[in-house]
């Protein structure tokens, strides 16, 4: 083959292999997410994380500003210190307060920032002081079922009587 | 002699030859990495061999991209359609094709369609003393034909692997998009929410240079070590695409049990 049309074909091969990899980045990866933006980082203690994952999306309104970057177990208080990098471009008031949720009933669980109306900005470092843990489908379950089971007695000693005054 | 042997020193022969195979594998490689400064300075060597073992597979990876991509698409929608998330086809569609399929399979198709065609090549030429004959000329066939071959291989094969993976989550996107006609928006936003770059479309690449390494080195080393006799090159070359195959996958255990024990 003469050299001018291998290096045509090699050529071609070579950007058509840049290209895919660029369009991974971009289209597949959205490397223009804040991947590489200025990020801040805050923390908050929850009592209950439920399956919260490291890098789990951080989400205001819906919107995800942030990843859950890491998440540890604090042994003073006996808590879940997890730790959110939250892009720079979005400020959160000092007492805006932090939930653990899920998207969907078997989505993945997310945190939820609810903003608050101080005046001051969370800076890094800083702690989440108001927060809600992630709701335990078991523990909703074994409520639900204590209520029933507090009910039912009710509706039997009501009706007890009337049975013991008819003999 | 071989046959009088009892079966402990049957195991201990094999495991001595086994060892021994790596060895001089490993130091074949290193003589390539030494001696390869030739081909980078005449970079035509290698221009050429990007050619023979990645353009020409350019046609079979296109293909087989596309038909697992499309494959995944369907699949996908089968299981995720019964829990009512079919918008995370393209998440399942383009997650499994960077990680994992890209990679390996691009390089199980690799080391069938390239290093096949290398091992045999330089088997050949061994066979017809070409490479002797190189010798005497005070040519060293490392440096002018193994090392080019290398090279080529190592830049081919993570190009390969990127092409396989973005056809194939066009083919899943023509799949569950176009054919089946789940949200196009959710398709995209979903995968681009969970595709990171450089958790794993990076780690896929690296997994690509990996596998590109070691199948070129598996598929000349047997060349350069083949029996110099008909039969011998035959042997060679079914002796590089099983042991290619089976390092690809032994290797992509390792590396995913390394990148991904966190997540």
């Amino acid at each position: 083959m003469e050299r001018a049309k291998l290096d045509f074909w090699v050529g071609l091969f070579v950007m058509a292999g840049f290209a895919a990899l660029l369009g991974l980045a971009l289209k597949v990866g959205n490397m223009t997410s804040f991947n590489t933006a200025q990020t801040y980082t805050v923390q908050a203690d929850f009592d209950n994380i439920g399956s919260l994952k490291v890098r789990a999306p951080v989400k205001s309104a819906g919107v995800v500003v942030g990843r859950v970057s890491d998440i540890r177990f604090d042994n003073q208080n006996f808590e879940a210190t997890v730790t959110l990098k939250l892009d720079a471009k979005y400020q959160f008031p000092k007492d805006t307060s932090a939930a653990i949720m899920t998207s969907g009933l078997l989505g993945e669980q997310f945190v939820a920032l609810d903003p608050g109306g101080d005046v001051k900005n969370f800076t890094t470092g800083d702690k989440i002081k108001i927060t809600q843990s992630a709701v335990v489908l078991e523990n909703l379950i074994s409520q639900f079922l204590y209520n029933k089971a507090s009910d039912a007695p009710r509706t039997d000693a009501a009706q007890t009587p009337t049975q013991g005054t008819q003999p | 002699m071989k046959a009088k042997q009892n079966p402990i020193s049957r195991i201990g022969h094999g495991v001595i030859d086994g060892i021994w195979r790596l060895g001089v594998g490993t130091r074949f490689l290193m003589q390539v990495l030494w001696r390869s400064g030739l081909s980078w300075r005449r970079f035509q060597l290698i221009v050429r061999e990007i050619y023979a073992s990645g353009v020409l597979s350019l046609i079979i990876i296109v293909v087989s991209g596309l038909f697992v991509g499309m494959v995944l698409g369907l699949q996908g929608y089968q299981t995720l359609q019964t829990y009512g998330t079919e918008q995370s086809l393209g998440v399942l569609v383009a997650l499994s094709l960077v990680r994992e399929l890209g990679p390996v399979v691009a390089a199980l198709l690799f080391a069938s369609r390239a290093g096949s065609a290398i091992t045999a090549e330089v088997g050949l030429m061994k066979t017809t003393e070409q490479l002797k004959a190189m010798e005497m000329m005070a040519v060293d066939p490392i440096a002018r034909i193994i090392a080019p071959r290398f090279w080529g291989g190592v830049i081919s094969m993570p190009l390969l692997a990127a092409i396989f993976s973005i056809v194939g989550v066009f083919g899943g996107y023509l799949i569950g998009v176009v054919l089946i006609g789940v949200d196009e928006g959710a398709f995209w936003s979903q995968m681009q929410a969970a595709v990171d770059v450089r958790e794993d479309i990076l780690n896929g690449v690296i997994k690509s240079v990996v596998f590109g390494f070691a199948i070129t080195t598996i598929a000349l080393f047997e060349g350069f070590d083949a029996l110099p006799t008909a039969e011998g090159i035959s042997r060679a070359t079914t002796r590089t695409v099983v042991t290619s195959s089976l390092a690809i996958l032994a290797l992509d255990f390792v590396l995913t049990a390394f990148m991904f024990k966190g997540v």
